[in-house]
């Protein structure tokens, strides 16, 4: 059964839509990030689900049950806020308490409830604090307590992490992710950054302009990205995007690049079904690669293509060089030491992870 | 270092000059209150004697004990006390009525923002620039409409509505710097409107209402305009009946007894300044900095 189901769901003020038909629906145990640039409706999104907004359009069922009407209290979740939001004149026992408080929970069992979620987030020590004598990653600690001891059937976050340091961002992501895995519970979870997407969804839907441009899990959103803007969106260097005129060879097909002063690259070997054969040989497309699938060409495999390097930017762990494909800048990520400006190279393409798309849609071919 | 030392002396005579001024700006303002507590002192045959700024030469609390328990003030020999009890029955529901409203107006104006909200508030903050005069029969009208004319809840009443305006004001700018997010949290938390008022806006706004308080006490405290309108004989606040003391008397003028009651008419004002005066920079400022 769906612990969420977001059925068609549609937000407007007054003649301004900045959500169109969205359907997302989760299972218990997942974890959804909702994922985008800021203004692409993600936190209206999550707004409406907790009981902030209002719904112009549509349903939401949380556990099976419709909960347009319901106020937020009544929908049984719990919500991490973006600034944490921690009531600033209660201490940390009062600021979790205080749900309980107004549910009327006794006493016995508040403190219970506050001594198992303050043992589990660390935070014992704490309790008798107040907000502003904590430290970022403290409050962030004490807000999800907050939404813990509520035991609710959904958590929302919004943007939990965006107010750390790089660093404190890292380890929080870790300790959401490990409280995930230990509670087991349906998170909803809101971000602008790829890489907490990936790192903690168990799905992702990716977001631009009100409209869900691909939900699924990370790994198939990375792979096999629904259009040229998630797969510019998730990844870091982006995927390279680059026009190119396929070839039908068999049941596969080649896609010709451009090279300024050189002979054309052929990444041949790309499986297409039969249908997008037909259609689309001859034709102009784009070519989606990511940096991680150039390599080297050594002897067995023929290279795809040979490019001089314009620029190259050591990492440590590996190098990124960059190239003119097709008549654009395009960034290969390499072992170190592989690559150095200005230096003729043959690279070879995993083809099996490349990706078409159409030039005029720019959606994924099959 | 001969340099050196002529640039410290430099320094020095800077200071020196900066402290004269001081000193004598101070005592120029001063001088008026010195006038005032050592005339209070005095007999007044000594005031009539010549002696008007120097110190008593016999120092006596007459003047002041008339001033608060003899005065004539028409025909009743009653001293400033019951009309001191008149301006606190009237001050303290005002104050903490207008305050109240005014917390409340903020946060629905802040927080459960509804459509034109931004419009209601710049109609109430025309009222800030009402002149009092302007309200004076329009007010004396619906009073007399309430039956409440010529009491004090009537006065009650004028300066709730006259001081909401900028209440309002004080604790709808205060509000705006509380993220939305602490109302969101509480309201994911179960709390209402009430509740989350009570529990998580009020606690937070300490230093907004002291502002508003002192502000409020010290506007209504010191009203003569609308006391004077809207009230009359026995029901009269403290001002009006310091103005019936000094401008109305029959034989010597009691310089002496005008002085002691012009300090007890002041002296609450004072002493809420001094109380809670340091909240009122504090509360002044405190919207600026996020906590």
């Amino acid at each position: 059964m769906s612990t969420l189901e977001i059925d068609r769901v549609r937000k407007a003020y007054g003649h301004l839509e900045v959500l169109k038909e969205v359907s997302i629906s989760i299972g218990t145990g997942d974890f959804l990030v909702l994922l985008g640039p800021s203004g692409c409706g993600k936190s209206t999104l999550l707004n409406m689900i907790a009981g902030l907004e209002t719904i112009t359009g549509g349903e939401i069922r949380i556990a099976g049950k419709a909960v347009n009407d319901l106020s937020p209290k009544d929908r049984d979740i719990a919500m991490v806020f973006q600034s944490y939001a921690l009531y600033p004149t209660m201490t940390v026992r009062q600021n979790i308490e205080f749900g309980m408080k107004i549910r009327k929970v006794a006493q016995a069992d508040r403190g219970r409830a506050v001594k198992t979620a303050s043992d589990l987030l660390q935070i014992t020590h704490l309790l008798d604090r107040k907000p502003s004598q904590l430290s970022g990653g403290q409050r962030q600690r004490v807000a999800m307590g907050r939404a813990i001891v509520r035991e609710p059937k959904l958590f929302l976050f919004d943007e939990p992490l965006s107010n750390l340091d790089a660093k404190l961002r890292v380890d929080m992501r870790t300790e959401i992710k490990r409280l995930h895995a230990r509670l087991g519970t349906t998170i909803v979870y809101v971000t602008h950054d790829q890489i907490e997407a990936m790192t903690l969804a168990t799905r992702v839907a990716v977001m631009k302009d009100g409209v869900v441009q691909q939900l699924d899990e990370p790994q198939a959103v990375y792979d096999r990205p629904a259009n040229v803007y998630v797969a510019r969106f998730v990844g870091s260097p982006a995927m390279n995007i680059v026009p190119a005129v396929l070839e039908a060879e068999g049941a596969t097909v080649t896609a010709v690049i451009d090279i300024a002063n050189r002979p054309p690259a052929r990444i041949a070997g790309i499986t297409l079904s039969p249908e997008a054969v037909r259609r689309y040989a001859g034709k102009k497309v784009l070519v989606g690669i990511r940096p991680e699938n150039f390599s080297i060409a050594s002897g067995d495999i023929p290279p795809s293509l040979t490019i001089d390097f314009d620029v190259v930017e050591p990492t440590g762990p590996d190098t990124l060089a960059v190239f003119q494909l097709g008549g654009v800048e395009v960034t290969a990520r390499l072992p170190p030491k592989q690559a150095h400006a200005g230096q003729e190279a043959a690279l070879s393409v995993d083809t099996s992870k490349t990706v078409l798309f159409d030039i005029d849609t720019e959606t994924r071919i099959d | 270092m001969a340099e050196a030392l002529s640039q410290s002396s430099k320094m020095r005579l800077g200071r020196l000059a900066i402290y004269a001024c001081l000193v004598i700006v101070a005592v120029l303002y001063l001088m008026p209150l010195w006038v005032m507590v050592t005339t209070s002192l005095k007999p007044l045959d000594e005031i009539y004697g010549g002696s008007f700024i120097g110190l008593p030469k016999v120092v006596t609390l007459d003047a002041w004990r008339a001033a608060w328990s003899q005065a004539c003030i028409g025909t009743e020999c009653t001293g400033l006390k019951p009309y001191f009890v008149n301006s606190l029955l009237m001050v303290i529901p005002a104050v903490a009525l207008s305050t109240g409203i005014g917390a409340i107006n903020g946060y629905i104006l802040t927080k459960w923002k509804f459509p034109g909200a931004n419009f209601v508030f710049g109609l109430m903050l025309f009222g800030c620039f009402l002149p009092y005069q302007a309200i004076l029969i329009p007010m004396a009208r619906t009073l007399g409409l309430l039956g409440l004319a010529g009491s004090i809840p009537g006065l009650v009443a004028v300066h709730v509505s006259y001081g909401i305006c900028f209440t309002t004001l004080f604790f709808r700018n205060y509000f705006v710097s509380l993220p939305d997010e602490l109302t969101k949290a509480a309201m994911v938390d179960g709390a209402g409107f009430f509740r989350i008022f009570w529990s998580v806006i009020l606690p937070t706004s300490i230093p907004i209402i002291v502002v508003s308080c002192i502000w409020q006490f010290t506007q209504i405290w010191n009203d003569f305009l609308f006391g004077v309108s809207f009230t009359s004989g026995s029901s009269s606040p403290i001002t009006v009946a310091l103005n019936n003391i000094v401008n109305v008397t029959t034989g010597r003028k009691q310089y002496n007894v005008d002085m002691a009651a012009a300090m007890i008419a002041a002296i609450p004002t004072l002493v809420v300044y001094i109380v809670a005066g340091r909240y009122f920079v504090r509360g002044l400022t405190a919207g600026a900095v996020k906590g």
